[in-house]
């Protein structure tokens, strides 16, 4: 076996602290070969950034780090920060979440490629290093490079910026590449051209690469092996269709059966992985995932299982009943059983009103210029003339990039007020026309439920009271306040008792709880979710859309499901809205649009959504869209999404004109509603090899 | 002069960050996990809450023990005394303290003890509502512009600005006749009145910011009312920055009231308040330093309690702000 390019030996990192020492690695062995494709998975708090910042020598002093990290043979713990240095930048290379803050805003792109280049070169002559960056711009994918290579950082777009990052660490052609959570802060279209571009990287330099992640399926159509991080250890490493299709730790198989699958979402339910990761500063004894453990048994609690190799094949796994989940005799579907799926009552027979009906709603901002004299210098369309239609009991599920204008659709409902144009109709009453008192009294009917568990609830306020808020509205007296919100926290999953506590005492994923027990309090008719699960853990997730599920069930509600997940809206929503720049592209029943879908943008969508199956995603033909979305202030004369539309260029020319020229209006296509001319000519993006669509190659 | 301090930017509104729950928050908050079991459901009120967090912070107590001291001894202190206020003792001019006065007497033998005691209740006095009021104008001003925007906001920046350029000593040279021939309520009212604006201006940025925050958004989408709005979501969460404000203003309101004295526009020459004392000292401090040592010591004293005060209270009302700093 060739001598390793990594290889890390019994890695710790502890953060002293005055209630004890946060361990955040604890015993971490791996290693990484020549030319591999690493993927490290684990939920926020494992301790896989920490251990790769400490490869990178990027821990903060105060950080106490054990062990050895050997790169080609040479130990990395025992240099100073100037020897690392000369390795930083030339042989490894870091890729951070945060593009726009890894980035220095005061200098152009092509600077800090250039100066990456003749930081680790002396002999480099300016007009050289110039060249370079121009090129390495390209090779990352950067239209008009020639010109891009002078902007500044705040002039690129997230998806670009992460571009000019993947750009400034091929510069030196390393042998290691470290991407920490690459993709995470960008939307799923710019993810899958990220991904591209990175595989492209490491075609180029020949580089090993080292993918951080919390999201499986990411991993699944990338990387070559996989290790599982748990509390600060590896619980599980090994070849990648072999960590997916055979787990061996309790842990990997919760996190596995808990991320919804696109293809498969919507048939069965979501299993959740309850409980949280334990206080690395306060470690129970025994195995760290013993107390989320279905399967755990005395001897869990007792000792913590070593991560030994189980066969030939290298695979790892840190666990006491490893030989019995490999003899088959221990399945994960005993582990995690799905929860029972409930055939839902659906009121198709009766003729039923719908709860929210929207038309033609319209909701623009107007810019302003200038300090001593304001005029309008353009307008944002942030909506652009939307339909929709929230039936009783059902789901209608939002979908698009950010930027899109979903979450300001949605706010407009919540409003209740008259709409810039069209109109709105809640509860069968046009909302324009309510007075203030039934407007106040509608409130109940409509409620909100937001994206960022941290900031939904206010921070100063004892959970019994953010609960109880909405009845203070409508007079409610407090005995029966507080019965209620006894009921409510029951009903979420909390334990009334902890009416009395504060927000910071709770998980992102109970505050999410909490956020909906506020929100039924008032037993309302439609709920907004916007974006509820998107701040959360993936093992989180599923507890918590499992919930709002039964809710809807049981309480017949309705929801508005914003998202930009394409795989948790297929579970839970009946109806699918996919927006584009304000306007509304698709629109139909879920299974339909999940099978068929007939908008290129929904195609394009739909195929970079990363499944979490490593057979799958390699045999998937993937669209991917060229460049980013442009600004909703622009005004665009035909289709909106022409200038990026992977249809389009498939088209003969007199078609073509006609989706630059002529704005498509929602026409009826089967079940569904679609803004597009050319419905009948989608397949074609089926028969087209899927690596001509790269916009790596069309840049 | 300025009679609002700035307070340091770091302190203002520590945002909620995502923290582990401690075992001893969750203790404090009376409901550990083992007790929790057994108690039936009883929701503890936000006063209680924050009364226990208070209870447990010595820092408040020595602050709380010394400023009830000043405030007994203020009330009180003159039943020890055999001299009434003002008295002249014609056989011990310049004494210094002892078993007879027991702060010694000055030039013309008139008892410090006794000027003491009713200068610390005039102060105090001053003080502890001049500062309030500032506070709540502040509070008041500043968030209800910040909340409402528009022109509700541009017409408080012009008040705000046309008061900051007005030169305040002069303003109140003006009207100084006005104030000697009333009572000292109107000195506490113009102190107030000139001492919000820098305040409400920081209220008035923290609550645009608070504004777009997802549960003021939550609450305005249930229908909460906007005053109710400000009172439970916008104040709370300023709280620390106003208790801070509140605090040092004490300390500024006290100070801006000697100032005055000093030039005879504050407190006027029967009346005694530790600003008078102070000046009359002053020019004695090297040669009789009891005159001038003994109200110093005793301003010190009294602006440290209020501090100690203010500083438990805000680690009680902000349960962050404690956990930030551990």
């Amino acid at each position: 076996m060739p001598e390793p390019l990594l290889e890390v030996k019994d890695l710790t990192v502890s953060f002293p602290n005055a209630s004890g020492d946060v361990r955040a690695v604890r015993g971490v062995d791996y290693s990484v070969a020549e030319g591999e494709f690493l993927g490290i998975v684990g939920e926020s708090g494992s301790g896989k950034s920490v251990s790769s910042l400490a490869v990178m020598g990027l821990l903060p002093s105060s950080a106490r780090i054990t062990g050895d990290i050997t790169f080609r043979g040479q130990s990395l713990l025992g240099m100073g920060d100037k020897q690392l240095s000369r390795l930083r930048g030339r042989e490894m290379a870091m890729i951070f979440q945060d593009p726009l803050s890894a980035l220095t805003p005061v200098y152009t792109v092509g600077q800090q490629i250039e100066e990456a280049l003749t930081l680790h070169n002396r002999g480099i002559s300016g007009d050289l290093a110039h060249k370079r960056a121009v090129e390495l711009l390209k090779i990352v994918g950067i239209p008009a490079a020639e010109r891009r290579v002078k902007a500044f950082p705040h002039e690129f777009s997230g998806g670009m910026r992460q571009r000019a990052m993947i750009a400034i660490a091929m510069a030196n052609d390393p042998s290691l590449i470290i991407a920490d959570e690459p993709t995470t802060a960008l939307d799923v279209t710019i993810q899958a051209q990220i991904l591209e571009v990175l595989q492209k990287a490491k075609e180029v330099t020949g580089a090993s690469v080292v993918l951080i992640t919390h999201d499986l399926g990411v991993v699944a159509g990338n990387v070559d092996r996989v290790a599982v991080m748990y509390a600060g250890k590896l619980v599980e490493t090994g070849p990648v269709d072999e960590i997916f299709s055979a787990p061996r730790m309790p842990y990997t198989m919760g996190l596995l059966r808990s991320v919804p699958n696109m293809l498969t979402a919507g048939s069965s339910r979501l299993v959740p992985l309850e409980g949280r990761p334990p206080n690395l500063a306060k470690l129970p004894q025994g195995c760290p995932f013993a107390a989320r453990c279905p399967a755990a048994q005395d001897r869990c609690r007792e000792a913590e299982p070593e991560l030994l190799v189980t066969d030939g094949t290298g695979r790892q796994v840190a666990c006491h009943r490893a030989d019995e989940i490999a003899a088959g005799t221990l399945r994960a579907v005993d582990i995690f059983p799905r929860p029972p799926f409930h055939e839902r009552e659906v009121l198709e027979d009766r003729v039923t009103e719908p709860v929210v009906s929207a038309k033609g709603l319209v909701k623009h901002f107007p810019l302003y210029k200038g300090a001593v004299f304001r005029r309008a210098v353009g307008t944002v369309k942030a909506v652009d003339g939307v339909d929709f239609e929230v039936l009783p009991g059902q789901t209608l599920g939002l979908v698009g990039e950010s930027g899109s204008g979903k979450s300001t659709t949605s706010l407009e409902l919540m409003e209740l007020t008259a709409p810039q144009a069209g109109s709105l109709h809640v509860a069968g009453h046009d909302v324009s026309k309510l007075s203030k008192a039934d407007r106040l009294a509608m409130r109940k009917d409509v409620q909100i439920v937001f994206q960022d568990p941290m900031a939904a609830v206010d921070p100063r306020l004892p959970v019994g009271d953010i609960v109880a808020e909405p009845l203070t509205v409508h007079k409610v007296p407090r005995a029966e306040r507080q019965r209620k919100v006894a009921e409510m926290l029951e009903l979420v999953g909390l334990d009334p008792e902890m009416a009395d506590r504060y927000p910071h005492e709770f998980s992102g994923g109970q505050r999410q709880r909490i956020g909906i027990a506020r929100a039924l309090i008032t037993e309302p008719k439609v709920l907004v979710l916007d974006e509820p699960v998107s701040a959360l853990d993936v093992s989180v997730q599923a507890g918590v859309v499992n919930l709002l599920e039964d809710l809807r069930d049981k309480l017949g509600l309705s929801y508005l499901f914003v998202a930009h997940d394409l795989a948790i809206v297929r579970e839970i929503a009946d109806t699918i809205a996919v927006m584009y720049l304000g306007r509304i592209v698709e629109y139909g029943p879920v299974a339909e649009v999940y099978a068929s879908p007939r908008h290129p943008y929904t195609r394009a969508l739909m195929s970079a959504v990363p499944v979490p199956d490593p057979e799958v995603e390699r045999t998937r033909r993937r669209i991917i869209l060229a460049g980013d979305q442009p600004s909703p202030a622009e005004d665009i004369a035909g289709c909106n999404f022409a200038s990026r539309c992977p249809l389009i260029s498939l088209l003969p020319e007199g078609k073509q004109q006609r989706c630059r020229g002529e704005d498509p209006v929602p026409v009826l296509h089967g079940g569904s509603r679609v803004a597009c001319h050319h419905v009948d000519s989608i397949s074609r993006l089926d028969t087209v090899d899927a690596a001509s669509q790269s916009s790596v190659t069309s840049a | 002069m300025s009679m609002t301090p700035t307070p340091p930017t770091d302190q203002a509104v520590d945002l909620p960050t995502d923290l582990e729950p401690t075992a001893s928050l969750a203790e404090e908050a009376g409901v550990g996990a083992g007790s929790a079991a057994q108690k039936a459901y009883r929701p503890v009120s936000r006063g209680r809450l924050v009364w226990r967090r208070l209870r447990r912070k010595p820092n408040f107590w020595i602050g709380a023990v010394i400023l009830a001291l000043i405030i007994l001894f203020a009330l009180f202190g003159d039943l020890l005394n055999i001299y009434e206020l003002g008295e002249q003792d014609p056989y011990s001019f310049n004494a210094k303290p002892s078993g007879q006065h027991f702060f010694g007497t000055d030039a013309i033998g008139v008892d410090l003890y006794a000027s003491m005691t009713e200068a610390l209740r005039k102060s105090l006095l001053i003080g502890f509502l001049a500062a309030p009021l500032a506070t709540v104008l502040a509070a008041f001003i500043g968030s209800l512009a910040g909340y409402l925007g528009g022109f509700v906001e541009t017409a408080t920046n012009w008040v705000i600005n046309l008061l900051l350029v007005l030169p305040v000593f002069y303003v109140l040279m003006i009207i100084s006749p006005l104030l000697s021939s009333m009572s000292w309520v109107i000195l506490v009212v113009a102190i107030g009145l000139f001492g919000w604006m820098i305040m409400a201006q920081i209220v008035k940025n923290q609550t645009k910011s608070l504004k777009e925050r997802e549960y003021v958004k939550a609450a305005r989408y249930m229908g909460v009312g906007t005053l109710t709005i400000l009172r439970r979501h916008i104040i709370p969460n300023v709280a620390s920055l106003l208790i801070i404000d509140a605090t040092l203003g004490v300390a500024s309101a006290i100070l801006a009231e000697t100032s005055l004295s000093y030039f005879g526009l504050g407190i006027q020459a029967p009346d005694v308040s530790l600003g008078t004392l102070l000046q009359d000292g002053t020019s004695a401090a090297v040669s009789r330093p009891w005159l001038f040592l003994i109200p110093a010591g005793f301003l010190v004293t009294l602006l440290t309690a209020v501090a100690l005060i203010g500083d438990g209270l805000r680690d009680a009302i902000d349960p962050t702000s404690e956990v930030n700093r551990a």
